[in-house]
């Protein structure tokens, strides 16, 4: 007991979770609330379930940060394990729900295995990382790396559940950050960028935008008389990319990935069918105004025009209700939270530490960033809960897991100074 | 860098959410009207239309439900083949109908009503109320129609029906299906009438469901019911006239000179008002409208625009005395035509011993009024001054203008001024004088009257100079005044004393004049006839047809209490139909009994229709045979 009062908590960071967790819960109310329940102690009504879910969450909290620092990186490579199997096991035993085979059915109870695997995933990273063998230099170490994160991806994808799958590429930053060439962050950039305006813009002017960078970096460098073979071949390279991303969108995706991509770019304006749920999430966000409508009080919200509103669309009841002010409260709690995790990775002193707080700070990004993105429209429709908001437990008992046992390793950080 | 790419590209990304949280938000409001049109409907609740009743107190005009069959597709089951064949049946329509009206309501949406079948009577939703639990997804819908308790003055009522687009553009108190007064009463007494729909503003939800009021229902509203409204028209003599014209085509209008109310305003061939309320309703409508030959939507009252003929020589000889250019005693010899130089004399159908003004009405001299219409306009230094002061006296009559009256405007007829001539002659080019328009004198030439008009003049003359203008509303329910413009007394430029002379003359016509077979035992009554000659065109050409019957009087001579103006398109001269008409209402209103029983007989009798075939016939034919 005398060790564990030395331990030190980082209550900026608990103090957001709680914050979020609050709001968010409140929000869940006014999406879920209807006149004609039997009062509040109602059991099927979502807010209840997930007032419990809040409650088993401390429960929870006081448990993994009871365990030993050094439990968790002893046992990555087992969690790992488990929650791989975990994942398998859905092909046999899951339950499909809205024609994703992502759950197991407890009694009255469903587990999302998915929502647990990034905490199982960002543990085993660090501890590959943090292993003294390992160089990421080494491309047998960059391989095995991206095996490592990817593998439970792949086993997601098929579910199917590309949102959850699409997490994972998060990882790439806290491998970066302890020493992969940047070279594998700009190839992903350039490919992304490459992706959003060849369909965006069409191939020939992204060829001629290609050319002209391609120029113009050419001219500036010439006098270290650079190699013009190499220029021609990046931009070749580029331009192939972009008549094959071209090639892939018309012949390979199905019409609704298209669809979902289109109405992003604002080509199809449709707002019947797949641009339904856009559409919808927009007007609710954008009728808040600048201090919303005030609690309960959101029509859109209220009609249940958006669809998935208590979970991946909870943020535009957040826009509705409490307008532009509110949802400027609830992003800078998101950025302050990551900002605050990434301050206290670089602070670690133990490797593992400083990989697995990297590791969250990116997960929840990704998180936060596609999810506020899908629903104000910036982004394509791809279903990904908002941490610590969208309802359902295992969303929420995956981000807690995931946040605090950071906040464990912090806390023992210091006690080890 | 390693530490700071990451940290960097949150901020950024913050920064992008936040701007496009801003842009949704704050910048673009587009949104906030979306979304009232997507969450909140508003709801109207109607009120009950006014009830309209006539000067007694009889109830003319009311509400009846009317039962419409509704489907709400998606709740609506795939019929069997026997079951659809009996429900046909019973919604009296074709399967082929039913389908098509199905698609469409589900066209228009799954989980919205759509009308199947409107407007059951009460009688019919009896029966089909027994028999539509059967069919899931169908129900009946009320909604309120006009009910009518006479089967005339349809002219008067006006009709209500759904308002069109340029309504609903121009007054937004109107939506899509809302019902307005389009003509008669029921278009001028709109407002009063329909009173003011009740608004709910209902929450919906994504499925366009109603799941609440909005706010509690804060900005709700309740329904307000129209007014009743009291005519001045008297039911029975409505429905007298409306009996009297059978197969004649004219008007009859009578007013109560101390008032201005009118007590009966019927034209013919009219129609029944239930024929344009229910299921035949718009049928019915196209029938009417197309009727261009006896055209029963076409107020000849209102709207009929006749050379008035001999009634209006009690204007000419009234502006002869004020004018002062004849007295009472002077006479004026008649010839049997009145010679100005004219190609064509003006015929006169008497020839006795010369007459002073009361014998001039009374037998009704052209020669007469030709003679004093030519010294008014000639006591003025030019005929256009003259013919000005002419329009001024008549003018103050109500004549040559709107009248004013709270019906539909109708015509304004024509008194020509002398700018019509100058123009009509090419002046100054050509010069014209008075004896050009000479026709003026007794009614025909240019001069043109409503029967509304006529009845107005004789008004002024029953009240020796003054009048009220013509109105036909009594009371609004729950007030006790009448629009100010209806209680304001116009006088005439005639000065009081040379109405007698006139009055007179008009009260010899019954004794030892025009009118004399037409006199009603026990009444006074001071009467006027007309025989105004017409013309048509046919494949071009202008052809004269018979003339019109034509009688203005007022009742008893002293004290009036009824003026009429009756007018039968080609009936001949003026006692034939028209002088008999007027002297039947007046007894009919004095009296409340008929004892001219034969004169009765004559008109309920008499029929025109061979006269009317005739210009259609494309044969020549004779006229006033």
């Amino acid at each position: 007991m005398a060790r564990a009062r030395r331990l030190k908590f980082d209550w900026i960071t608990i103090i957001i979770y709680l914050a979020l967790v609050s709001i968010g819960w409140i929000n869940i109310y006014s999406a879920s609330y209807n006149e004609t329940s039997a009062g509040f102690f109602d059991f099927s009504q979502t807010y209840f379930k997930q007032l419990i879910w809040i409650g088993l969450s401390l429960v929870l909290i006081t448990f993994i940060l009871a365990l030993e620092a050094k439990f968790y990186e002893r046992f990555s490579s087992v969690i790992y394990l488990v929650s791989l199997l975990s994942l398998l096991g859905l092909f046999v035993l899951g339950k499909n729900v809205n024609g994703a085979t992502s759950w197991y059915f407890f009694g009255g109870f469903s587990i999302q295995p998915s929502e647990f695997a990034k905490a199982a995933t960002a543990l085993a990273l660090a501890k590959f990382v943090s292993d003294i063998q390992t160089d990421l230099k080494e491309f047998k170490d960059q391989i095995k790396a991206l095996i490592l994160i990817f593998l439970p991806a792949l086993i997601i994808i098929p579910q199917p559940d590309p949102g959850s799958a699409l997490v994972y590429v998060a990882l790439i930053f806290p491998l970066y950050r302890e020493g992969l060439h940047y070279i594998y962050l700009l190839l992903g950039f350039i490919v992304a960028a490459l992706f959003v305006t060849t369909l965006a813009i069409g191939v020939p002017w992204v060829t001629v935008g290609i050319l002209i960078i391609a120029i113009f970096f050419y001219l500036k460098n010439k006098k270290r008389k650079p190699n013009i073979f190499k220029y021609g071949i990046i931009a070749a390279a580029c331009i192939g990319f972009s008549v094959s991303v071209n090639f892939i969108f018309e012949n390979v995706l199905e019409q609704r990935h298209r669809d979902r991509f289109n109405i992003v770019l604002g080509k199809e304006v449709d707002t019947k069918d797949i641009g339904y749920n856009t559409n919808q999430s927009e007007i609710a966000i954008g009728s808040g105004g600048w201090t919303g409508k005030g609690w309960l009080q959101g029509t859109q919200t209220k009609g249940k025009f958006v669809p998935e509103q208590d979970t991946d669309y909870i943020f535009s009841t957040v826009g509705e209700e409490w307008g532009f002010l509110g949802s400027l409260v609830v992003v800078l709690l998101f950025l302050f939270l990551i900002i605050r995790l990434l301050i206290l990775a670089e602070r670690q002193k133990s490797q593992f530490s400083r990989v697995y707080g990297y590791s969250v700070a990116s997960i929840i990004f990704f998180h936060f960033f596609i999810n506020i993105g899908m629903v104000s429209g910036l982004l394509p429709t791809i279903g990904i809960p908002l941490p610590f908001f969208s309802y359902g437990g295992s969303g929420l008992w995956g981000f807690t897991i995931l946040l605090f046992i950071f906040i464990r390793l912090d806390a023992s950080n210091y006690v080890n100074r | 860098m390693k530490k700071y790419l990451l940290l960097f590209i949150v901020i950024i990304f913050g920064i992008v959410i936040i701007s496009r949280l801003f842009y949704l938000q704050v910048y673009d409001t587009s949104a906030q009207i979306s979304s009232e049109n997507n969450a909140v409907k508003k709801k109207f609740d109607f009120p009950q239309r006014g009830f309209i009743f006539d000067r007694n107190g009889k109830l003319l005009v009311s509400n009846q439900p009317s039962y419409d069959v509704m489907v709400i597709p998606k709740n609506a089951k795939p019929l069997k083949s026997k079951e659809k064949l009996e429900f046909c049946k019973l919604l009296k329509i074709s399967e082929e109908e039913f389908d098509k009206k199905l698609e469409k309501a589900k066209k228009y949406s799954p989980r919205l009503p759509s009308v199947v079948v409107p407007q059951f009577t009460k009688e019919e939703y009896a029966y089909l109320s027994e028999k539509i639990w059967k069919y899931k997804g169908f129900y009946i819908q009320k909604r309120a129609l006009r009910e009518y308790h006479v089967d005339h003055s349809a002219n008067v009522f006006g009709y209500i029906a759904e308002v069109n687009n340029s309504i609903i553009k121009k007054n937004p108190y109107y939506q899509m299906g809302d019902l307005i007064g389009k003509s008669g009463v029921e278009q001028e007494y709109e407002k009063i009438l329909r009173g003011v729909k009740g608004v709910k503003y209902q929450q919906m939800d994504r499925f366009n469901r109603v799941i609440g009021p909005y706010k509690e229902g804060i900005y709700d509203t309740l329904p307000i019911n129209g007014k009743d409204i009291t005519l001045t028209i008297d039911a029975t003599l409505q429905e007298y006239g409306k009996k009297l014209l059978v197969n004649k085509r004219g008007g009859i209008v009578a007013l109560e000179p101390a008032t201005g109310e009118i007590l009966a305003l019927i034209t013919a061939p009219s129609y029944d008002p239930k024929l344009l309320v229910g299921r035949e309703r718009s049928k019915n409508f196209t029938k009417l409208w197309y009727d261009t030959i006896s055209r029963p939507l076409f107020d000849r009252v209102l709207q009929g625009e006749y050379p008035p003929g001999s009634p209006f020589k009690t204007l000419t000889g009234l502006i002869g005395l004020q004018e002062g250019i004849i007295n009472t005693k002077e006479t004026v010899v008649c010839n049997g035509s009145y010679n100005y130089g004219g190609k064509k004399p003006l015929k006169c159908h008497h020839s006795r011993p010369p007459l002073a003004i009361r014998g001039a009405i009374a037998k009704s001299c052209n020669s007469y009024f030709a003679t004093v219409y030519r010294r008014s306009i000639e006591k003025y230094p030019t005929p256009q001054e003259g013919m000005d002061n002419w329009k001024h006296h008549l003018e103050s009559f109500g004549l040559g203008n709107y009248m004013g009256y709270d019906l539909p405007p109708g015509k304004k007829g024509l008194i020509p001024s002398a700018k019509f001539y100058n123009r009509w002659y090419n002046y100054p080019k050509y010069k014209w004088y008075a004896t050009a328009t000479i026709s003026n004198a007794i009614g025909q030439g240019e001069v043109i009257l409503t029967p509304m008009q006529m009845v107005n003049f004789t008004v002024a003359i029953a009240n020796r100079g003054w009048y009220y203008k013509p109105h036909i509303i009594k009371n609004i329910k729950g007030t006790d005044t009448i629009p100010s413009i209806y209680t304001k007394k116009y006088n005439t430029t005639i000065n009081t004393k040379y109405f007698e002379p006139i009055i007179d003359g008009m009260l010899e016509a019954y004794s030892d004049g025009t009118a004399s077979y037409l006199r009603i035992p026990d009444i006074e009554i001071c009467g006027k006839t007309g025989t105004s000659e017409n013309y048509t065109k046919i494949d071009g050409k202008r052809v004269q047809l018979t003339d019109h019957s034509i009688f203005i009087a007022f009742a008893p001579k002293d004290n009036p209490k009824i003026a009429i103006a009756v007018i039968v398109e080609n009936g001949f001269w003026g006692s034939r139909w028209a002088g008999r008409i007027a002297g039947l209402m007046i007894e009919k209103y004095l009296k409340g009994e008929i004892t001219r029983t034969d004169m009765e007989e004559y008109v309920l009798k008499g029929s025109l229709e061979e006269e009317y075939a005739k210009p259609l016939s494309g044969k020549p034919f004779k006229i006033n045979y």
